[in-house]
């Protein structure tokens, strides 16, 4: 049993098949002829040693140049299917490249975390007249807000798998003991799947171990790879860096699923025409994936792509701009057309807190991607600021959002038998006296097969939305929490070293 | 015609034209000499080197900024001036020597250890070039040995220091501990900036300033010098 997504029937498409075909000829060239710059000693050996051309550039740095037909291969081996597993089976995903089933996930890994709390206000003119405003607290994120957005997540009914949206800052938090806080945090708070990045390669089998206890064992792990790693080894244009290219091969000897996520702006790293952009990210993830099939055939690799546009007056990524919805649906349609599972952006808004702007700006790129069928898509659940800000109020809010989306995709209902019903019962209302389809709509009503009117509509006339969501954020945050069994948490505690005692939930479970 | 070449400069520079091939913002302007066949020029007809730096570079980079405030700019114009002048400032830098005029200043900029962002640290070297001091750019995930090396060596007065990842922003502190152990405290002074870091973090580790973007870079190395 596996989650049921959003399934796109008719996925929307940006490009024709020649586009396609002229991208996948251009990211060829680029990787053949300009190459990639791999300052990885490993990944050197490895193309070099599968027929890639290498010349050194520099202090530790090699040119690399790959022909197609290893690319090509790499995709042939690559896997089409690949299980996304949970600790809850009922939660697994099953990412098929030429399936448009789209499995939405929180991200990404925001320093801020935005409290907001309501203040009445008072009109002068008219002390009776009273108003409730937001107010919003930006503040460093910890362990404990990780652990709070994963039981958020848990109870967010569109969201079907986790990444972690909170970079944790605790005082006692190092590079050393960052990755297993992270995970932990995630693993004992939501049984969806969980997919993090690494920061420290020697904790990778710190990682691995406690996942193994979580899920059961070494093989119990391969079988439902509970969590899974996005690495971004490619630093847009065309350089493959030192240390998450090593974590990469590491991973990849593990046989547990990765992403591999290349992420260049239009305008900086990478040149400001769709052509342009489309073409490098193209080249840079093939190069990634090429690299994951030489290193271990047979990989689980997902193609990752966060292309975005420059925002010209401070150069950070411009999540909001309709450019970087462009590139993302391109790349989605890339990856189909190599028949690869794909990790994909959207949803994430340039404004600083919810509102109007990170409304439009959300669901303008959330429907656009997520109607051109990634299998993985990144919706930015309470992302605000780029990538800075993590709202677990808007969080509340973009879930309300997704479930139109699932209603809207819901099948329609057009079949010659149904057709045949529906026509006699025109024919026979349009015969009574009042004309209407009153006794047709209530059972689907009761069945609760209709949307309901925006759950946090204020019928007073005043936009209460905020006010309204924050309340039902306080209901979720009562929720009973989904923690792991005591004895797991206890081995896990005996067998992991550097887990805060602050995260153990035994005492009040 | 020293005033009108001057002009010229300026007003090229305005436009980001750093060479003759170089599309500016007026059309009617492509295919003419840049700022830099312009600075040449100038030289050659005996304009002296501090009249081009301060009736040229200073006052236009100074209009460029203020275009850039009132949003009339966005980034990529200012970058285009900014390397527009620090060519020309390449072109003058024997001339000034020659002069005995020293530089406005010696500064290194980095990304430290473990940190590959360079964006922002590129546009910070490029608008301390622009804005007249002689920068050396020592990289990205630049470790804090090889950076007091540098100081030392160098003879830096302002070292720049980047990090974006909360992970690496801890390595700033031990670049000003490193600076102070090796009897740099005091010689040379500390300006950080990046994603992760603040004017907090910058007042905890004890740098001398913290910059929320490039344009701060000059400010805070203008105050202090004064001080
Ligand atoms: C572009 C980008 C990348 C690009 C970098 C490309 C490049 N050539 O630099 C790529 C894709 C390679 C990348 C990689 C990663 N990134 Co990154 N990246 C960003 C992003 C979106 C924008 C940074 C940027 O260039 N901004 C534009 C420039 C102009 O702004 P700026 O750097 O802030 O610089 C200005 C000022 O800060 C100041 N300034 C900066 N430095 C200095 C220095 C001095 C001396 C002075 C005076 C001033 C100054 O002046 C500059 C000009 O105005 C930020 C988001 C963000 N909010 O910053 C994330 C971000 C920094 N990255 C992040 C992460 C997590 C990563 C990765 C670890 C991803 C991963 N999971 O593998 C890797 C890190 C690899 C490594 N070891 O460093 C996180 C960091 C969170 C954290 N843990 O702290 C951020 C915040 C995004 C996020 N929320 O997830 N990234």
């Amino acid at each position: 049993m596996a989650r049921e997504g959003l399934l796109v029937i008719r996925p929307l498409e940006r490009l024709a098949t020649k586009d396609l075909n002229h991208i996948h000829q251009a990211s060829l060239d680029i990787l053949s002829e300009i190459g990639i710059n791999c300052h990885n000693r490993d990944a050197v050996e490895a193309f070099a040693g599968a027929g890639a051309g290498a010349s050194p550039v520099g202090d530790e740095i090699s040119n690399i140049k790959i022909p197609p037909k290893l690319v090509l291969k790499a995709i042939e081996n690559a896997p089409k299917e690949i299980v996304l597993g949970a600790r809850d089976p009922a939660n697994q995903l099953i990412l098929h490249g030429d399936r448009t089933r789209v499995y939405l996930a929180s991200g990404s890994e925001s320093n801020i975390w935005l409290d907001t709390s309501f203040r009445p206000f008072i009109n002068k003119n008219d002390p009776d007249e009273e108003v409730k405003l937001p107010s919003f607290n930006p503040r460093r994120g910890t362990v404990a807000d990780l652990a709070f957005s994963a039981h958020l997540a848990q109870s967010l009914d569109t969201l079907d798998a986790f990444i972690r949206p909170v970079n944790i800052q605790d005082k006692d938090i190092n590079n050393h003991n960052k990755d297993v806080n992270k995970f932990f945090c995630c693993l004992n708070n939501t049984s969806k799947h969980v997919m993090a990045g690494l920061t420290s390669l020697e904790q990778l089998q710190n990682v691995i171990a406690m996942a193994e206890i979580v899920a059961g064992g070494q093989q119990a792990l391969q079988n439902n790879p509970i969590i899974s790693f996005i690495t971004c080894l490619v630093k847009s244009p065309l350089q493959m860096v030192d240390d998450t290219t090593q974590t990469l091969i590491r991973i990849c000897l593990e046989g547990l699923p990765v992403v591999i996520s290349s992420s260049p702006q239009a305008g900086t790293t990478a040149p400001p025409s769709e052509a342009g952009i489309v073409s490098q990210i193209n080249a840079e993830v093939l190069a990634g994936i090429t690299l994951t099939q030489i290193i271990n055939p047979g990989t689980p690799v997902i193609y990752g792509s966060v292309p975005v546009r420059a925002r010209l007056d401070n150069l950070n990524d411009a999540y909001g701009a309709p450019e970087s919805t462009a590139y993302n649906i391109d790349c989605v349609q890339m990856a189909r057309y190599y028949g690869l599972p794909c990790y994909s952006t959207a949803g994430v808004s340039d404004a600083p807190i919810p509102g109007l702007q990170s409304a439009v700006e959300r669901l303008f790129s959330s429907l656009l991607v997520a109607l051109s069928g990634p299998q993985y898509l990144h919706c930015a659940f309470g992302l605000l600021d780029g990538n800075s800000t993590f709202s677990p109020l808007q969080a509340v809010m973009d879930d309300t959002h997704f479930k139109m989306l699932r209603q809207f995709l819901k099948p329609a209902d057009i079949d010659p038998e149904n057709l045949e019903a529906v026509y006699r019962k025109i024919a026979d209302t349009v015969q009574t006296s009042q004309k209407l389809f009153i006794n047709d709509i209530r059972p689907l009503m009761r069945k609760g097969k209709l949307s309901k009117p925006y759950i946090f509509e204020d019928r007073q006339g005043n936009d209460s939305v905020l006010c309204k969501a924050n309340q039902e954020l306080e209901r979720l945050m009562t929720l009973p929490g989904c923690h792991l069994p005591e004895e797991i948490i206890e081995k896990v505690y005996e067998r992991i070293p550097g887990i805060l005692p602050r995260l153990d939930t035994r005492k009040s479970n | 015609m020293e005033t009108e070449i001057i002009e010229k400069i300026r007003e090229n520079l305005i436009q980001g034209r750093k060479s003759e091939e170089d599309e500016g913002i007026d059309e009617t302007l492509n295919g003419t000499p840049g700022v830099i066949e312009l600075t040449e020029e100038a030289l050659e007809k005996g304009v002296s080197p501090k009249e081009i730096i301060s009736l040229a570079i200073t006052p236009g980079m100074e209009a460029v900024g203020e275009k850039y405030d009132s949003g009339e700019y966005f980034i990529p114009d200012m970058l285009a001036s900014a390397q527009a002048a620090g060519a020309a400032m390449e072109i003058l830098k024997p001339h000034l020597e020659k002069a005995r005029i020293a530089s406005k200043g010696r500064v290194a900029v980095a990304t430290v250890k473990d940190d590959i962002h360079d964006i922002g640290k590129n546009i910070v070297v490029i608008l301390l070039k622009g804005a007249g001091y002689d920068v050396d750019d020592l990289g990205i995930d630049v470790s804090t040995e090889k950076i007091v090396e540098e100081v030392k060596t160098r003879g830096i007065e302002y070292l720049g220091l980047s990090a974006l990842l909360t992970s690496t922003m801890t390595r700033m502190k031990e670049v000003i501990e490193a600076l102070d152990k090796a009897g740099l405290k005091g010689k040379v002074r500390v300006l950080i900036g990046g994603a992760a870091v603040s004017q907090e973090y910058a007042d905890e580790i004890g740098a001398d300033a913290y910059c929320a973007d490039g344009f701060q870079a000059i400010s805070a190395i203008g105050a202090l010098k004064q001080q």
